[in-house]
């Protein structure tokens, strides 16, 4: 029942991961004994790679990225990430007290970047979020999908080299979603981060990812693994991401399918 | 066909970046601030109206002699004579200041005591626990009841009176700011702790700003408990040395008869409690909501 949790040190050499997570077990105590949420996962993200983690309710992708981003601890396991990784949720976060630029300079301020650095390293982000000239927006003034635009600038800040999401276009609606799958598509291919991208959404998870890992439903295990070698640009619409979406589909369904069987 | 390939990835960009700020545009809210004239006619007139019509309605009772005993009920004009010879003996000013200064320094300490303590409060469970039912069951104890144990205390002076406002708005304070850091929503801890904020930066960053709102309230209930405590401790604790403010004015009405000089001091202890909250309290409060999205117009 060991758990460690390290983090790789930077510079010498280029690490061979992203986010390593070895048999990674996390239960909860429930009503009725402890709770097995998350069986013996084994995952491992490379520099650069989008992995999308697919699942039904209950199959703790969500559990899973609080414990890469080191929020919560592995029951057993280990999980090891190449720095700090940044995280964005769901819902956007981002302070309301604080401008939308003001959010970004926060980000970097936590990080030890020098204050006269700040405002034009957090315009280059609103830039690059195609959000110019927002910086002295507040939250409240912006909608939903500017919103998570400033919240991935503010997690951008944090140059990590990895990037957890959360769901973070769940609760957009479906033009807005797709806009922003274009731009996640052109920040991750010019910065080269690695992604790990937590959703319900099939159709989302193909999209995007250069491999799609479908999680099975209480306890949470790796279920199957498929790599997308659709070329971007890709479209929601297209006939490759479909067909493999509906590949995909049937194996979710499936594995739903096996909770009503009792 | 490299460049075919530049021109369709431009292309492609372009449409994008075109397609997101029509977006943009049609998904912002713009938000204005309310005309002048509308916030007269909907949040002065009415007051306005209001007081006129009290006013009336006790000149109506003096004219009509549906209350005909001057040392019962005095005319509003009775009282205004009263105000305008305090005035032009240059009398009210010192009564109003002699009062506003003790609130305001006994709300300053208040301030410094009730903040650390509130923080204390929140952020660490044992303290909680130990004084946390404490401060909220001593908001419900009315001010009044320190005045005798703080003038045997301390003596008829103006540290018992500091003494009754900090008992009176210690609590308050205090309790705004827990309450505030209790309702700090547990996403943005989290999204804090992403970021680096933890332990004292965590505070700083993003508990502090985050319970501001309730901290405010706590200082304007802060406020209107000092006003009242002080009131009491003046009326209760009256000695000449101490100087006359609004709460001995209402004292030496009541020993010379004068229900003029009595409903003199009401008005300005009423006026005085009034224009604090609006001139510092109000404002501050509806700044704070509004530059986070949390004021509703309607």
């Amino acid at each position: 029942m060991a758990t460690t949790l390290t983090q790789a040190a930077d510079g010498v050499g280029a690490a061979t991961h992203a986010a390593r997570i070895e048999h990674v077990s996390k239960s909860f105590p429930g009503p009725a004994g402890r709770q097995l949420v998350l069986d013996d996962i084994t995952l491992d993200v490379a520099p650069g790679e989008f992995v999308t983690l697919l699942g039904a309710s209950g199959c703790g992708k969500s559990t899973l990225l609080n414990l890469v981003a080191g929020l919560d601890r592995p029951t057993a396991g280990a999980i090891s990430t190449d720095g700090r990784p940044a995280l964005m949720f769901q819902e956007h976060a981002l302070f309301p007290w604080l401008t939308a630029g003001k959010n970004i300079e926060l980000a970097l301020k936590l990080r030890g970047v020098p204050k006269s650095e700040r405002r034009g390293r957090a315009e280059e982000l609103l830039e690059l979020v195609r959000l110019k000239g927002a910086h002295g927006k507040r939250v409240h003034e912006l909608s939903g999908g500017m919103r998570q635009r400033v919240a991935l600038a503010r997690a951008l800040a944090q140059e990590s080299k990895l990037l957890l999401m959360d769901e973070p276009f769940a609760a957009l609606d479906a033009i807005t979603r797709d806009v922003l799958h274009d731009e996640l598509t052109r920040i991750w291919r010019e910065t080269r981060l690695s992604v790990l991208f937590v959703t319900h959404n099939v159709r989302e998870a193909v999209r995007l990812a250069e491999r799609v890992v479908l999680l099975s439903s209480r306890p949470g295990r790796i279920a199957r693994e498929w790599t997308v070698g659709i070329p971007h640009p890709r479209r929601i619409e297209d006939t490759a991401v479909a067909e493999l979406s509906v590949a995909i589909t049937e194996e979710l369904r499936g594995e739903i399918r096996r909770h009503g069987q009792h | 066909m490299a460049s075919t390939e530049t021109t369709s990835k431009d292309k492609e960009g372009g449409d994008l970046a075109g397609l997101e700020a029509g977006l943009d545009a049609l998904e912002t809210v713009q938000t204005g601030r309310t005309p002048l004239r509308q916030t007269l006619l909907e949040k002065v007139l009415p007051p306005v109206v209001a007081v006129a019509l009290v006013l009336a309605g006790w000149q109506g009772l003096v004219s009509f002699k549906i209350v005909d005993d001057p040392t019962k009920l005095p005319s509003p004009g009775a009282v205004w004579q009263v105000l305008r010879e305090a005035w032009l003996q240059g009398e009210l000013l010192g009564y109003i200041w002699t009062s506003v200064s003790r609130g305001l320094l006994g709300f300053f300490f208040a301030l410094l005591i009730g903040t650390p303590l509130g923080l204390l409060v929140a952020r660490v469970k044992v303290v909680r626990a130990a004084i946390g039912p404490i401060l909220s069951g001593l908001q419900s104890l009315p001010s009044v009841a320190w005045v005798p144990p703080a003038v045997i205390w301390l003596g008829l002076n103006n540290s018992m009176m500091y003494a009754v406002i900090l008992l009176g708005a210690v609590p308050s304070i205090a309790n705004g700011l827990v309450s505030g850091v209790s309702q700090v929503p547990p996403l943005f801890l989290r999204a804090g702790r992403t970021l680096g904020a933890t332990g004292l930066k965590g505070t700083w960053h993003i508990v502090l700003p985050a319970a501001l709102p309730g901290y405010v309230a706590g200082l304007k209930q802060g406020w209107a408990f000092s006003w009242r405590s002080l009131m009491a401790a003046e009326i209760i604790a009256s000695f000449p040395d101490l100087g006359i403010g609004l709460g001995q004015l209402l004292e030496n009405g009541r020993n010379a008869s004068d229900m003029a000089m009595v409903f003199e001091a009401i008005l300005l202890i009423l006026t005085v409690g009034i224009a604090i909250d609006l001139l510092i309290f109000s404002p501050l409060e509806r700044w704070v909501l509004r530059s986070r999205g949390l004021l509703v117009k309607g």
